[in-house]
């Protein structure tokens, strides 16, 4: 089930996030990499660098959009100047997909520039699918959006994480951009076992996966994108795969980011999983 | 400096619906959690005590308040970050603890309202007194400006050949920004640049990069100088260059939307006769035109 209407049925293989880092590595080298993502709003600018930037890896590469400041679970209305030069860099890319979180980030026009965690109602979850609807229909390019890693839980919450994020893809009818790392921390946090949330995801809408690293504190795990993927979080991956199929995959690495190879070296480990499901 | 007031982003508690059943009701509880994430953290970064948390489930190794308290700090060090990314050159000329002060006492009354925080330090200029401060903000924001604004189709200088400067409007490239301070700070960036380039031993890592404390402790000397600065963006790689009074005040003409004949008479008004004009202002128009500034106006056609 590689493909699916979700991910713009398109069968990628295993992506990196373009990071400014790796910006001269993969413009001189043109390393063999399957996909990069980016982040819509580093690029939803006038002109300059950036824009030259990704010019040139798309004469190269296939590229995916991932944004952070969609908010679909704000209260307020979508924002239609992001949303128009959205559509924009959706036009200049090409994009099979676009992915945002699922999470809350402003009222009333102040913003917190973080992925807050929703609470989880019903009537919540019609309305941030409401929102979904409208982007995709303006966008005109599938969506997907990715749980969220979260720290705080809300006492006005009616049901688990999982089952709100199913209201939310059910009633939206879009897909899902499954981050085995972001369960891994928020069962940590929370306390729930992440394998119940992986087998209560609907698999036919999960068009892309995230994978990554986080920080172990005393009380806390925080997903600081920093570190290789844990084993769990492994487990995890492979527990994903065994029921998607193999999945457009995406490691993310954002702080602390070593050099390219290294990076790719580690997405690339997502192979062992995705062979062995395809031959078993 | 920044105005001595108290911020106004203060924590104001306000109850929070105990079930959410209509928009009002999520918007509700998300002002009462963004206030709390937005109110000043407190002298050891950590959430005020006096913070409503009811709203929060606390767990078996955390409380609601200190759930709460990863939010609130995530907030500030992620904004803080940005302006110290966004305002070398200020953190060199100020220090280190009145710069972070600084960027609290901005954040607490102008917190972010852009879905990009490529804008969270437009304000920082006019929120700072100090000229000599302001004038080093005013630069770095200028090159922020510089960096990604759109570069539009130029006019050569063909374009202009046989037009009537008394009915001709110009405009000037978003990537080119005017200014006129006080002080020298393109020679301070410059300065600072290099010796955060040495102290690195790469100067590619120096635009991008705040400067090292070892940079900080040493900062070059900002001198008092009338300065008339186009910070502009050239082949994706960004400029200073210096102008003349009177050049200056010919391209703010046409940027502000005089025509060319009414921006030269602007220009000139108090400029020495000794000087050929025709032949100088020939000599701009070429240089601006072969750097790219002129773009069909938007004021008028």
């Amino acid at each position: 089930m590689p493909t699916n209407p979700y991910n713009g049925q398109t069968d990628l293989g295993i992506g990196l996030g373009l990071r400014v880092p790796h910006y001269r590595h993969i413009l001189e080298k043109k390393p063999v990499c399957d996909w990069f993502e980016i982040i819509s709003e580093n690029f939803m600018v006038d002109g300059g660098r950036p824009l030259e930037i990704l010019d040139s890896i798309l004469e190269q590469y296939r590229v995916v959009q991932h944004g952070v400041a969609m908010y679909f679970g704000n209260a307020d209305p979508l924002n239609r100047d992001h949303l128009k030069k959205l559509k924009r860099l959706v036009k200049r890319t090409n994009t099979p997909w676009l992915s945002d979180h699922l999470c809350w980030g402003s009222v009333d026009g102040r913003c917190s520039h973080d992925l807050l965690p929703m609470p989880y109602t019903l009537s919540v979850a019609k309305h941030t699918a409401e929102k979904i609807r409208q982007a995709r229909d303006f966008l005109e390019v599938p969506i997907c959006v990715e749980n969220v890693s979260s720290y705080a839980e809300f006492t006005q919450n009616e049901m688990t994480e999982w089952e709100f994020l199913n209201e939310v893809v059910e009633r939206a009818d879009c897909g899902i951009l499954l981050d085995v790392n972001n369960i891994y921390v928020s069962s940590q946090n929370h306390g729930f076992d992440p394998f119940e949330y992986l087998r209560a995801v609907p698999h036919h809408r999960v068009g892309q996966i995230h994978i990554a690293g986080h920080t172990r504190l005393d009380h806390v795990i925080l997903d600081t994108h920093d570190h290789p993927v844990p084993d769990p979080v492994w487990e995890l991956y492979a527990a994903a795969i065994q029921n998607t199929g193999s999945t457009a995959t995406l490691l993310e690495w954002d702080d602390k980011i070593p050099s390219f190879d290294d990076v790719h070296a580690e997405a690339l480990k997502a192979n062992r999983y995705l062979h062995e499901h395809t031959h078993a | 400096m920044p105005k001595h007031s108290k911020p106004t982003a203060t924590f104001m508690s306000t109850p929070t619906p105990s079930q959410l059943r209509t928009n009002a009701d999520l918007r509700q509880l998300q002002r009462t959690m963004a206030a709390a994430l937005m109110q000043p953290l407190t002298r050891k970064d950590g959430l005020a005590t006096s913070t409503q948390v009811d709203f929060i489930t606390p767990n078996d190794r955390m409380s609601g308040f200190e759930r709460l308290e990863i939010y609130a700090r995530q907030y500030w060090f992620r904004l803080l970050d940005c302006l110290y990314d966004d305002y070398p050159a200020l953190r060199v000329l100020l220090g280190e603890r009145r710069f972070h002060q600084l960027c609290r006492d901005y954040l607490a009354q102008h917190p972010s309202t852009s879905w990009t925080l490529r804008n969270l330090g437009s304000a920082l200029p006019a929120f700072l007194t100090e000229i000599k401060a302001r004038d080093v903000a005013r630069v770095e924001w200028a090159q922020t400006l510089a960096f990604d604004e759109a570069l539009k189709k130029p006019l050569r200088i063909d374009d202009l050949l046989g037009s009537d400067p008394s009915t001709l409007h110009l405009g000037l490239q978003p990537c080119v920004v005017l200014l006129q301070i006080d002080h020298a700070v393109d020679h301070f960036i410059t300065a600072m640049k290099k010796a955060d380039a040495d102290v690195r031993g790469s100067a590619s890592q120096a635009m991008s990069e705040a400067p090292t404390r070892a940079s900080i402790a040493k900062a070059p000397r900002l001198k008092r100088e009338r300065v008339h600065l186009a910070v502009h963006r050239h082949d994706n790689t960004l400029y200073f260059k210096r102008l003349a009074p009177e050049s200056f005040a010919m391209l703010a003409a046409l940027r502000d939307g005089l025509t060319l004949a009414d921006a030269i008479e602007v220009a000139l008004a108090e400029a020495s006769p000794d000087t050929d004009w025709p032949a100088q202002i020939r000599d701009w128009f070429t240089e601006f035109s072969q750097l790219g500034w002129f773009i069909k106006s938007p004021h008028k056609s």
